[in-house]
């Protein structure tokens, strides 16, 4: 399974979220389908996009926000796993691209490639619904089921180590940041 | 315990003036009447954390849905949050108020608060962060307001230290 067929497979279903990745290929990928104001790219900071989903969701409650998080990235920052157990909003969809590396480094292990198993760290950090997924049809039905659904959701993925060719795209960290905020505010006001 | 009621009183009336709705905190001591405040107070979001780091992606999420937002944590926290200030406050220019506690500096007891009493400021002009003592239970109103303007204006993070004078009754 590709994180870019993942992607393609939801890409219409994000129009009316708040998507917020984590830094390299995820954030690549999901630009190469086409921006959208809706959407931030954390480029750096690992470990900190599942946060941003929290605090976004605590403030927003009633708009969906989805999280793309990476192995890598969670493994830096498990502590919010607990964190987002012990608040569930009950519109934030976590999802965790496993391709058990740090591919934009150069693809070394994590430790998810020698049995450290996310879904059981989620499972008992308190995270109500978590699932395994390893197709792209399942990978979709899945996203839907908890955009569509009431309960933190936390679906790991597991996807190859294979990832675009380039990480930079043309839109700069501080360009994406004011214009992800700018729409927030534009919805208050609808 | 004497940690001054009085005093977190005081900087949780001065939060809430400056419209902050979003606590984001991990307890030490000088902070409970400030978590417990906040924690009572329907009006308010509190966030209990595992790591002070996290606070830096929620205060971000936070700004982006228009919610004002204050980190408590102790100096040491401050320490653990390098990271997510540089690379995520800094460079997204995210408007951060932190209200550090300033233990490990004069009159501290505990051996293990020390050095991070002597690297606190040494960093915060490392990192080129606009800092201010709360120090007197006069001018907490006016500090947390100003820290507040400053960091909204300039989209950056904002340190106020809070200091033993104001947090501990001897």
């Amino acid at each position: 399974m590709l994180r870019i067929h993942c992607l393609r497979s939801v890409y219409s279903d994000l129009e009316n979220c708040l998507v917020v990745t984590i830094m390299g290929a995820v954030a690549a990928e999901l630009q190469s389908l086409g921006h959208l104001p809706n959407f931030f790219y954390l480029q750096h900071a690992m470990g900190l996009a599942s946060s941003t989903g929290l605090g976004l969701a605590l403030c927003m409650p009633e708009q969906t926000v989805i999280v793309f998080d990476g192995d890598g990235s969670l493994l830096m920052n498990l502590g919010s796993l607990s964190t987002m157990a012990r608040y569930r909003p009950q519109k934030l969809v976590h999802v965790v691209f496993d391709n058990e590396s740090l591919l934009s480094v150069g693809g070394f292990p994590t430790a998810t490639s020698t049995g450290t198993d996310l879904e059981g760290i989620a499972r008992a950090a308190g995270i109500p619904r978590v699932t395994t997924i390893r197709s792209v049809e399942s990978f979709k039905a899945a996203v839907n089921e908890a955009m569509q659904g009431s309960e933190l959701t936390t679906i790991i993925a597991k996807v190859e180590a294979k990832g675009p060719a380039a990480y930079v795209t043309d839109l700069s960290l501080l360009e994406n940041r004011f214009q992800f905020r700018r729409h927030i505010q534009s919805l208050k006001t609808r | 315990m004497p940690v001054s009621a009085a005093n977190s009183k005081l900087i949780y009336d001065a939060l809430k003036e400056c419209d902050i709705r979003l606590v984001s905190a991990l307890p030490e001591t000088w902070l409970v009447h400030l978590i417990r405040l906040t924690d009572e107070d329907p009006e308010m979001i509190l966030v209990r954390l595992a790591k002070e780091e996290e606070a830096v992606g929620i205060s971000a999420g936070a700004h982006f849905a228009g919610v004002k937002s204050a980190m408590l944590m102790q100096n040491h926290g401050f320490l653990a949050s390098i990271n997510g200030i540089v690379s995520f406050a800094h460079l997204y220019k995210i408007p951060l108020l932190m209200l550090i506690s300033y233990r490990g500096s004069l009159g501290e007891r505990d051996p293990w608060q020390t050095q991070g009493g002597n690297v606190t400021e040494p960093l915060l002009r490392a990192l080129r962060i606009p800092y201010f003592f709360l120090d007197g239970w006069e001018t907490v109103k006016k500090r947390i307001w100003q820290a507040q303007t400053l960091a909204e204006s300039s989209l950056q993070p904002v340190a106020l230290l809070l200091t033993r004078d104001l947090m501990w009754e001897e």
